[in-house]
């Protein structure tokens, strides 16, 4: 598998390490329900045949953490985007989670 | 020579008659000559039976010329270089050659466990099934030695491969996979738009078809244009030829796997060659271009030596000048057979007959056929052969049965495409009726065809079709495609009438050749309702060969098809799977074998712990000194006793650079640390450092290890050997996914700093010699778990940090990387007058346990920092990553495992690390199991063995006693529960 990093162009997949599922977000650790959150923060996961958003590590690259829109059926990659860009697109007004 | 080249025509062929070269074969010397395979060089010097089948032993020859061949497999060259089952057709002469026939006993010509055929019945279809049946122990004891020693293949090596193999990578725009007409064509078209292209063919002789057909192209030979086609791609600086080199997988982005015979086609690899090459093939587009393979027709004897391809006697006529035999009749249900055929009779070949099963062929070819004596039946079937290689054989017609002579038996049931390729994405190939083949479906993303894989059979056609994609693959790139002069060839007409199986054959009629499997095996398959194809293959191991049923699988397929009634495509497909030939083992693992497979880093100090004798051992990635043994030693407890005692004496060191070093700066690296670390780093001094732990989200501990501050903004951290780069990359997702507004940066500097430690009561007067004027190590100026930049042996900067692991006063010097060996041996200098002595990681190990830290063995990723007896260090005034889940009940339960010292109750007992706890009386049950010993080591400081362990409730039980039980070395002990720290457990000589 090729990945597309934004920072070093196309690479070989064996450059990357593979995290998993980026839709997740780290729950409020000081809410009410924190425990029951985490546990599905750190043990639920959906296995979906198709698009998948996942996070990638090039570590033998640009030691950045991309987020990869991947289909796994296919392994046809749509999107790779850095994931500090995701951060400013989050802090915007109005953008969506 | 060539006059023992008995069957070698005077003149033609594609071989070097100025190069004669000599072989070996069971042990007879041959000739034949450059340009020759091993099977055309056979069968020019009359050998016919070259090997024994899988399970019935029956003689076999030459079937095919190409990398389709299922019975001509022989054990090439010798020793440690012998190579089973290599395709005597596919294997280049080469001066020396030594190949030797399988499967057979005593010899080729008297084979005893040709008896197996008497056995056939129970070697049928579903035999290894049906004898599963039989009394298990039968089975172990008698059937499956037998039939592993009567069934089989050839003898692997028993001696290590002497060769190198070596991996590489090529980027291309377009690869054209095969250089037959289309491919050449395709290439020449992508090549003169500028596109970087590879041409990629397993043969050693670019053209294909073109190499085995008579007839012009472009007003030359048709060998001759594609050697004027294949010298202008050479020419061209952006096209790569690369010949010997088969592409047998397609993976994802348009990456493809190769294989380079680099030196097969050598006696042994030119020095400081590789063997072979294995290439990663990175394209923007790909053209596949690979032909299409001849499939048989299926009648009694079929097996023969002598029954052959009816391409292959055309290609070993035309292409080596080779005449497989000197009576040739042709079994065949199509018209490019004819033509092979006549045209074979023009440049030599004796053909006698030609049966068709069809009542009607074109009356040209039969008209040319009589014109040179060929007797013709149509409507006619052979279905039987005799000899032991082939000397008759039997046609049925309208006219009655006849006994023909024939040393050779040209057949063809027609082509088919070589699909393999597109269907490594899980495409499925479509049947084409009008060609009765099956033609590539869905393809991998990038990936065309063109020529006969995509069944366009006709070489004029083929030609135009290759250049029209790789045209159009180059200019989808932006390439500027020039018009390319295609050569006009006529096509005839396709004419076949699809055929399979001859219903009246007598004697076995064999499907797959390789296998041994049977028109009749089909047959029981369909009869015991394993009908579906996967079933089929399984149940008769039909197309599971090495040849991967290149000659079988459709023909198979078809015969099951004619008995469900149901249609080919209705009955399936075959899909196949990377890779496309077998590769060598050695090529995939290149250059990672013996102590290559994982190569390990060496320390700053490597070269200096060399010198003073140090034993090494690999820890993680790291080569490391174990100890550092003295004359007269009696083994490594003595000398690691020494070496412990001398620190705690007087001063020792040791090399720890290994520990991962990452350096955090920024107005946000304090508050980084505190969510990853239990314990909190943003309120530590500048100039000190803190022993921190991290948990992983899920609450169990990840790692330990010291961080200083050395500036208000600037930290550095260490880490344990083993989890440097994952600890690293942890901390990049902290700030770049779960905290992207810290304001810090990262960056690892493991490999730029050498870091020795110095331990024992002397050590602050060493440290004392080494550092530069105006540095003050004193207790004051340099405070336990104190962090300072200095300079030492004359300018060179350092790090002091005043640390311990040993439990003893301690420090750690760091320098750059190049300074570590001076850094060693300035310390050794300083030390002299105190006998500084060097010690390894078993000594540590050893300080370590003594002292009660934790390490490796205690953060299993099972334990949490509580049953570390850590849990105190957890701040309750913030959020750090696994704080949550750590909470659990699962976790904090009083009952965990948590950490202790033991000592053997009699004193004298040796301890072993693995050793479970059990009450003392308690059955040795897992509900009994208490915990288990994770450390052990020999105290030189209390004279005998101390260990520390996990049991349930430790720092509850001090003084009472268990049971550790080891049943894997057979040994059990009485230990007596201690707190984990045996040597100075107020910390007065950190602190000193
Ligand atoms: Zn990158």
């Amino acid at each position: 598998m090729r990945i597309p990093c934004p920072y070093c162009g196309a690479r070989d997949a064996h450059e990357f390490a593979y995290l998993g599922d980026a839709t997740l977000t780290r729950p409020d650790p000081a809410a009410a329900d924190a425990a029951d959150r985490f546990h599905d923060y750190v043990y639920l996961r959906d296995n979906p045949a198709g698009r998948h958003q996942e996070w990638w590590y090039h570590a033998n690259g640009c030691r950045q953490w991309l987020r990869l829109t991947r289909d796994t059926r296919t392994h046809a990659i749509e999107a790779a985007e850095p994931a500090r860009r995701d951060a400013t697109q989050a802090d915007m007004p109005g953008a969506a989670s | 020579m060539s006059r023992l080249n008995r069957n070698r025509l005077e003149a033609g062929g594609l071989i070097d008659r100025a190069r004669p070269l000599d072989f070996v074969f069971d042990g007879h010397r041959y000739h034949g000559y450059a340009g020759d395979t091993l099977a055309s060089a056979l069968l020019a010097n009359g050998v016919r039976l070259v090997g024994r089948s899988f399970k019935y032993h029956r003689p076999r020859g030459i079937f095919s010329a190409g990398a389709e061949e299922p019975n001509a497999l022989v054990e090439l060259r010798a020793d440690a270089r012998r190579e089973p089952n290599s395709r005597a057709t596919v294997t280049e002469l080469f001066d020396g050659l030594e190949a030797t026939s399988q499967n057979r006993w005593p010899s080729l010509g008297l084979d005893l466990l040709s008896l197996n055929r008497f056995l056939a019945p129970f070697l049928g279809a579903g035999f290894y099934y049906k004898t599963f049946m039989w009394p298990a122990a039968f089975w172990e004891k008698l059937y499956e030695p037998v039939i592993r020693r009567a069934a089989g293949l050839g003898r692997a090596a028993r001696e290590a491969d002497p060769d190198h193999y070596e991996k590489a990578t090529a980027f291309c725009d377009v690869l054209v996979i095969g250089a037959g007409p289309a491919g050449l064509m395709a290439a020449l078209a992508a090549g003169r738009s500028g596109a970087r292209v590879i041409l990629a063919d397993e043969d050693f002789l670019p053209g294909g078809r073109l190499n085995t057909m008579a007839g012009e192209v472009h007003g030359q030979p048709a060998a001759a244009f594609a050697a004027h086609v294949a010298a202008e791609l050479a020419s061209l600086p952006n096209v790569r030829l690369m010949t010997r080199t088969t592409v047998f997988g397609v993976y994802d982005g348009g990456t493809y796997g190769a294989l380079e015979r680099v030196a097969d086609h050598l006696a042994v690899p030119a020095p400081f060659q590789p063997r072979q090459r294995l290439w990663r093939i990175v394209a923007r587009r790909a053209l596949l271009a690979a032909g299409a393979t001849e499939r048989p027709i299926v009648f009694g004897g079929n097996d023969r030596p002598g029954v052959m391809l009816a391409g292959a006697v055309g290609t070993y006529v035309q292409r080596h000048a080779v005449l497989p035999g000197r009576h040739v009749a042709l079994f065949a249900n199509n018209d490019g057979a004819w033509r092979e055929m006549l045209d074979a009779a023009a440049t030599g070949a004796n053909v006698e007959t030609v049966v068709d099963v069809r009542p009607n062929v074109a009356p040209e070819l039969v008209e040319a056929a009589r014109a040179r004596g060929i007797r013709v039946f149509t409507e006619a079937r052979v279905i039987a052969t005799q000899g032991r290689t082939l000397r008759s054989f039997d046609v049925l017609s309208p006219g009655g049965r006849e006994r023909l002579a024939a040393d050779t038996l040209a057949v063809s049931g027609g082509w088919s495409p070589c699909v393999h390729l597109t269907c490594h994405h899980g495409g499925k190939p479509a049947w084409n009726e009008a060609l009765a083949a099956f033609v590539p479906g869905a393809t991998p993303p990038g990936l065309a065809v063109a020529g006969a894989a995509n069944g366009t059979f006709g070489l004029g056609a083929a030609l135009r079709e290759g250049a029209g994609k790789g045209a159009e693959a180059a200019g989808a790139l932006g390439f500027p495609v020039p018009p390319l002069d295609v050569p006009q060839v006529e096509d005839a007409p396709f004419a076949l009438t699809p055929f399979w199986h001859v219903g009246e054959s007598r004697g076995p009629a064999f499907v797959d050749l390789q296998n041994d499997v049977t028109a009749k095996d089909v047959g029981i398959a369909h009869a015991e309702g394993f009908r579906s194809v996967e079933h089929l293959k399984r149940y008769t191991t039909l197309g599971m060969a090495t040849d991967q049923g290149r000659t079988s699988n459709v023909t198979g397929l078809a015969i099951m098809a004619s008995l469900t009634g149901a249609s080919i495509p209705e009955t399936g497909t075959t899909i196949f799977r990377p890779p496309y030939s077998p590769v060598a083992l050695g090529a995939l693992a290149g250059h990672h074998r013996g102590k290559d497979f994982r190569p390990v880093r060496l320390t700053p100090t490597h070269e200096w712990a060399r010198a003073q004798g140090a034993v090494f051992v690999e820890t993680g990635a790291w080569l490391r000194a174990q100890y550092f043994p003295r004359k007269g030693e009696r083994d490594w407890l003595e000398t690691v006793s020494r070496e412990v005692k001398a620190v705690r004496a007087s001063v020792g060191l040791i090399d720890v650079s290994t520990f991962g070093k990452i350096d955090l700066q920024g107005p946000d690296a304090g508050t980084l640390l505190d969510r990853v670390y239990i314990n909190t780093f943003s309120t530590l001094a500048v100039g000190k450092a803190r022993y921190g732990v991290m948990l992983r989200e899920d609450g169990f501990v990840m790692d330990d290890g010291t961080t200083a501050r050395v500036a208000p903004e600037h930290y550095v951290m260490t880490t344990t050997t083993a989890n440097a780069a994952k600890v690293y990359q942890h901390l990049e997702f902290c700030l770049q996914v779960l905290w992207p507004e810290l304001d810090v940066s990262l960056a690892s500097v493991s490999e730029q700093w050498a870091q020795i430690a110095i331990a024992g009561p002397r050590s602050r007067q060493v440290l004392a010699k080494i550092v530069d004027t105006g540095v003050d190590v004193t207790n004051e100026g340099l405070p336990f778990m104190g962090a300072v930049e200095a300079r030492v042996m004359g300018g060179v900067e350092a790090r002091l940090f005043r640390l311990s692991f040993s439990g003893e006063l301690g420090y750690e010097i760091a320098v750059p990387a190049r300074s570590g060996a001076a850094l060693a041996e300035a310390l050794m200098q300083a030390g002299e007058e105190f006998a500084i002595t060097p010690y390894g990681v078993e000594a540590l190990g050893v300080m370590r346990i003594e002292k009660g830290h934790v390490s490796g063995n205690e953060l299993s990723g099972q334990t949490t920092a509580r049953d570390l007896g850590l849990g105190r260090m957890a701040s309750t005034k913030k959020d750090y990553i696994g704080r949550v889940m750590a909470s659990r009940p699962g976790l904090v339960d009083p009952a965990r495992p948590c950490l202790a010292g033991f000592r053997p109750v009699n004193g004298s007992s040796r301890l072993r690390a693995g050793a479970h706890f059990l009450p003392l009386g308690a059955r040795p049950e897992t509900a009994n199991d208490e915990g288990y010993m994770t450390s052990v080591a020999y105290s030189p400081h209390l004279g005998h063995w101390i260990g520390l362990g996990l049991i349930v409730r430790g720092p509850e039980r001090i003084g009472e006693r268990v049971r550790a039980y080891d049943p894997v070395r057979g040994e059990e002990f009485e230990v007596e529960i201690c707190a984990p720290g045996f040597i100075d457990p107020e910390g007065e000589r950190l602190r000193g």
